[in-house]
């Protein structure tokens, strides 16, 4: 967050560290449509889209501060805010839908005391929805970090979620 | 030499279930005795059959081994591979077959399936261009070659090919449009933002035969007269992603890309574009808006990408399995062939993802106008745990729902048009009776109304009423004139709506309300779902003549809401019960009853 926004009810965000910043944007210089893979490589290094960082790829790369972040919250993919340790996807698919992946949200949510989208204080987990992983023979399924877990009942839910640090 | 190839599938959905772990120890065991050498081992593409994954089948002698674990693997090697013998027990068996199933052929799954666009998947090394040739690919695009631009859109033209990625448009007459359009400079572009929630065929192609798919659109390039192209492929597929490239490599390094490609004056390059996430970029123009790097918002149509495309410039843009037919067809004498499948409006066969309540879910591949009988009880081996066909839901969110009257449809676009369906992707997610049909169509307005990008009123503000409308007749608030309400609404967007996203999302509750007027009705008027879904509008009940006081029930309730000794009756306390529905999974009895809300005055007689 950059300093001025740091103040009043703005939630404080971590500090960035924009070294190696320049080394990331460097091949994207200059050419065209480039947007996405700059936001995609950005939060690969960061983890999220800090805003610091968005402002200074709006500069380098010469498009306005404005699209970037309208680009950035058009897709699920973006996140600007930093996510936990574990990352906990319930796959929200049709497949998954009619075998309780409903069930399985509800119990994640109630365990961690998180709805989708937030993290947990700790930033032990990150809980998000997705809309399909494509692993529908094993409905409903979830994944800690790509990790898939498949063939869910919410009674299973709490092991799996401590076996993640 | 190898004495024999083990392809242990390495797609999504075997890794799911565990493949890489039962790889790691067959390489593992393999060096232990030495035997690397005699054994090659391949990740492949998908077999299809993801139910009964990890899959590994042993070549030459063709044996089909699925359900495996890394624990099974010593065995495997010790009687298979040295001794020559095959281990039944890890074959495929089910209540569909009497011996235990060898291979392809004697299991039913594969039975009515007929393997084209999927010919490779399962058989080669994805990562090995050579296999890709020695199976006849690269053929098609050298004769394509030699052909003049016209002369290849009309063999398309003249298969029939239409779209596989959902609207069905002639593909043909797409590229014609393409190659009459003037411009300096021409796309051809891959839709590889599959998107669709309970689809995954086009994910499988790419993973299993990703040389299929750069041949077709290599072909495309030479018809329309374009030196460039984009595939743009959903970030959540990275697997397709890294052997897409690896692919692309490969054929450059062959010669198949980049400059004077065989000798013939003709370049073309790749780029892969990662997409970030959003429904609606399945879209053409919002797809193509994202490879420029802006918001995937669609735009009206005309101008079509075939005149005003990719950077305002002529696109031509297909689907992967579209693409990956193309070659089929181009290849010498293929035409003929392609042409002897399928039906009159409908040619060629298309891919479909079994998934939901059936009992063998996976890929399948099958002639147009098989019936979705056939698919669903003949492949898909019927209804899991022995329960009652409701109905399957076609096309995802911008299809529609087919019961069990109109079974015996046959698959083609134009009857699945008619009975309210769409052919889509090619998702096919099975129901029985319980699922709620009401809460289904609810869900995928949900998920349409998250994805709708905001653009045109219709979408933006019709999705969000007609949502509301029916989470209030899944949480009892219902009224019957909501149901006109639905209707007039779903009518409005279809007509007004920007892009085929909004124009199609009304299919699912049209449908619903059309097979299902009855369960609407129950939920509206007895404020009941008899499926067990709805929670605001059942209870669980245990039936003392079927409740032995096992006390499983008990122990997995979350909330502490049944009670009852051993051996005693069970009662749920419905004030407490939060209808997760776990017990309802453990009981072994069936005790547990989804019954109508009860008044206070009716729990205490």
């Amino acid at each position: 967050m950059s300093s001025e926004s740091a103040t009043g009810t703005v939630e404080q965000l971590p500090e960035v560290d924009l070294s190696g910043i320049e080394a990331l944007l460097e091949p994207y210089v200059g050419e065209k449509g480039t947007v996405i893979p700059v936001l995609q490589s950005l939060q690969e290094h960061y983890g999220y889209l800090p805003r610091p960082a968005l402002e200074y790829t709006a500069r380098r790369i010469r498009v306005p501060l404005s699209r970037l972040f309208g680009v950035a919250t058009f897709y699920a993919q973006f996140k600007m805010r930093p996510r936990g340790r574990n990352i906990i996807r319930v796959c929200k698919g049709t497949a998954c839908h009619i075998q309780g992946s409903e069930k399985v949200g509800e119990r994640v949510e109630e365990i961690l005391g998180i709805k989708g989208g937030e993290t947990t204080p700790d930033l032990r987990f990150t809980l998000e929805e997705v809309a399909c992983i494509g692993a529908c023979a094993l409905a409903p399924v979830m994944t800690i970090n790509d990790n898939p877990h498949g063939r869910l009942t919410p009674d299973r839910i709490k092991k799996i979620l401590e076996s993640y640090e | 030499m190898h004495d024999k190839h083990l392809m242990i599938c390495g797609a999504t959905g075997c890794l799911s279930s565990g493949s890489a772990k039962v790889q790691e120890a067959l390489e593992e065991e393999l060096a232990k005795r030495g035997l690397q050498d005699r054994f090659r081992l391949v990740m492949s593409g998908c077999p299809g059959f993801c139910e009964v994954g990890p899959i590994l089948v042993v070549y030459p002698d063709e044996v089909f081994y699925c359900r495996l674990t890394p624990n099974d693997i010593p065995e495997l090697i010790e009687k298979h591979l040295i001794g020559g013998e095959v281990v039944e027990r890890l074959l495929y068996q089910g209540p569909d077959v009497e011996a235990p199933a060898r291979f392809y052929q004697t299991i039913p799954f594969y039975q009515k399936q007929k393997l084209k666009v999927l010919h490779n998947s399962g058989i080669i090394d994805p990562e090995s261009i050579d296999e890709y040739i020695m199976r006849g690919g690269y053929r098609a695009f050298s004769r394509a070659l030699k052909l003049e631009p016209m002369e290849i859109i009309d063999e398309v033209k003249r298969s029939g090919l239409r779209g596989r990625g959902g609207a069905g448009f002639p593909t043909g007459l797409k590229w014609e449009f393409t190659f009459r359009a003037v411009g300096d400079k021409k796309y051809v572009v891959c839709n590889a933002d599959e998107g669709d929630p309970g689809a995954f065929m086009d994910r499988s192609i790419l993973e299993g035969d990703p040389h299929a798919v750069i041949e077709g659109m290599l072909i495309a390039a030479r018809a329309v007269g374009s030196d460039e192209g984009y595939i743009y492929c959903r970030a959540e597929y990275p697997l397709a992603i890294k052997l897409l490239k690896k692919a692309i490599e490969q054929a450059t390094e062959y010669g198949l890309v980049g400059e004077n490609i065989l000798g013939y004056g003709f370049n073309f390059k790749f780029t892969i574009k990662e997409g970030a996430g959003a429904f609606v970029c399945g879209e053409e123009t919002a797809l193509l808006a994202s490879i420029e790097g802006k918001r995937g918002m669609p735009r009206p149509r005309p101008p079509f990408p075939a005149n005003q495309g990719l950077w305002n410039k002529p696109t031509c843009i297909n689907n992967v399995e579209t693409f990956a037919n193309i070659p089929l067809i181009l290849r010498e004498g293929g035409l003929e062939e392609y042409l002897d499948v399928g039906t009159g409006g409908s040619k060629g066969t298309k891919v479909f993802a079994l998934a939901g309540k059936v009992r063998n879910t996976g890929l399948c591949e099958v002639p147009m106008g098989i019936s979705m009988r056939e698919i669903i009880f003949d492949i898909g081996g019927g209804i899991k745990d022995g329960r009652e066909f409701k109905a399957v839901q076609v096309g995802g969110p911008s299809g529609g729902c087919i019961p069990t009257e109109q079974l015996d449809l046959p698959v083609d676009y134009d009857s699945l048009t008619q009975a309210g369906a769409i052919m889509g992707s090619g998702g096919l997610v099975v129901m029985d009776d319980r699922t709620c049909m009401v809460d289904l169509a609810r869900y995928f307005l949900s998920f349409t109304q998250k994805e709708s990008c905001g653009k045109c009123t219709p979408c933006r503000e019709g999705t969000k009423r007609m949502l509301e409308i029916l989470e209030g007749i899944c949480e009892g608030r219902g009224e019957m004139e909501d149901l006109d309400r639905l209707h007039d609404l779903a009518v409005g967007i279809k007509d007004t709506a920007l892009c085929g996203l909004g124009q199609t999302c009304p299919n699912p509750v049209l449908s619903t309300i059309r097979y299902f007027h009855k369960e609407y009705e129950e939920h509206i008027n007895d404020k009941f779902c008899r499926a067990g879904v709805c929670k605001s509008l059942f209870e669980y009940y245990i039936d003392p003549e079927a409740c032995d006081g096992c006390t499983r029930c008990a122990r997995v309730c979350p909330v502490d809401a049944i009670s009852g000794e051993r051996n005693e009756l069970h009662i749920i306390d419905s004030e407490l019960c939060n209808r997760c529905g776990s017990c309802v999974e453990r009981c072994t009895r069936e005790a547990i009853k989804v019954i109508p809300v009860r008044k206070e005055a009716e729990v205490k007689s």
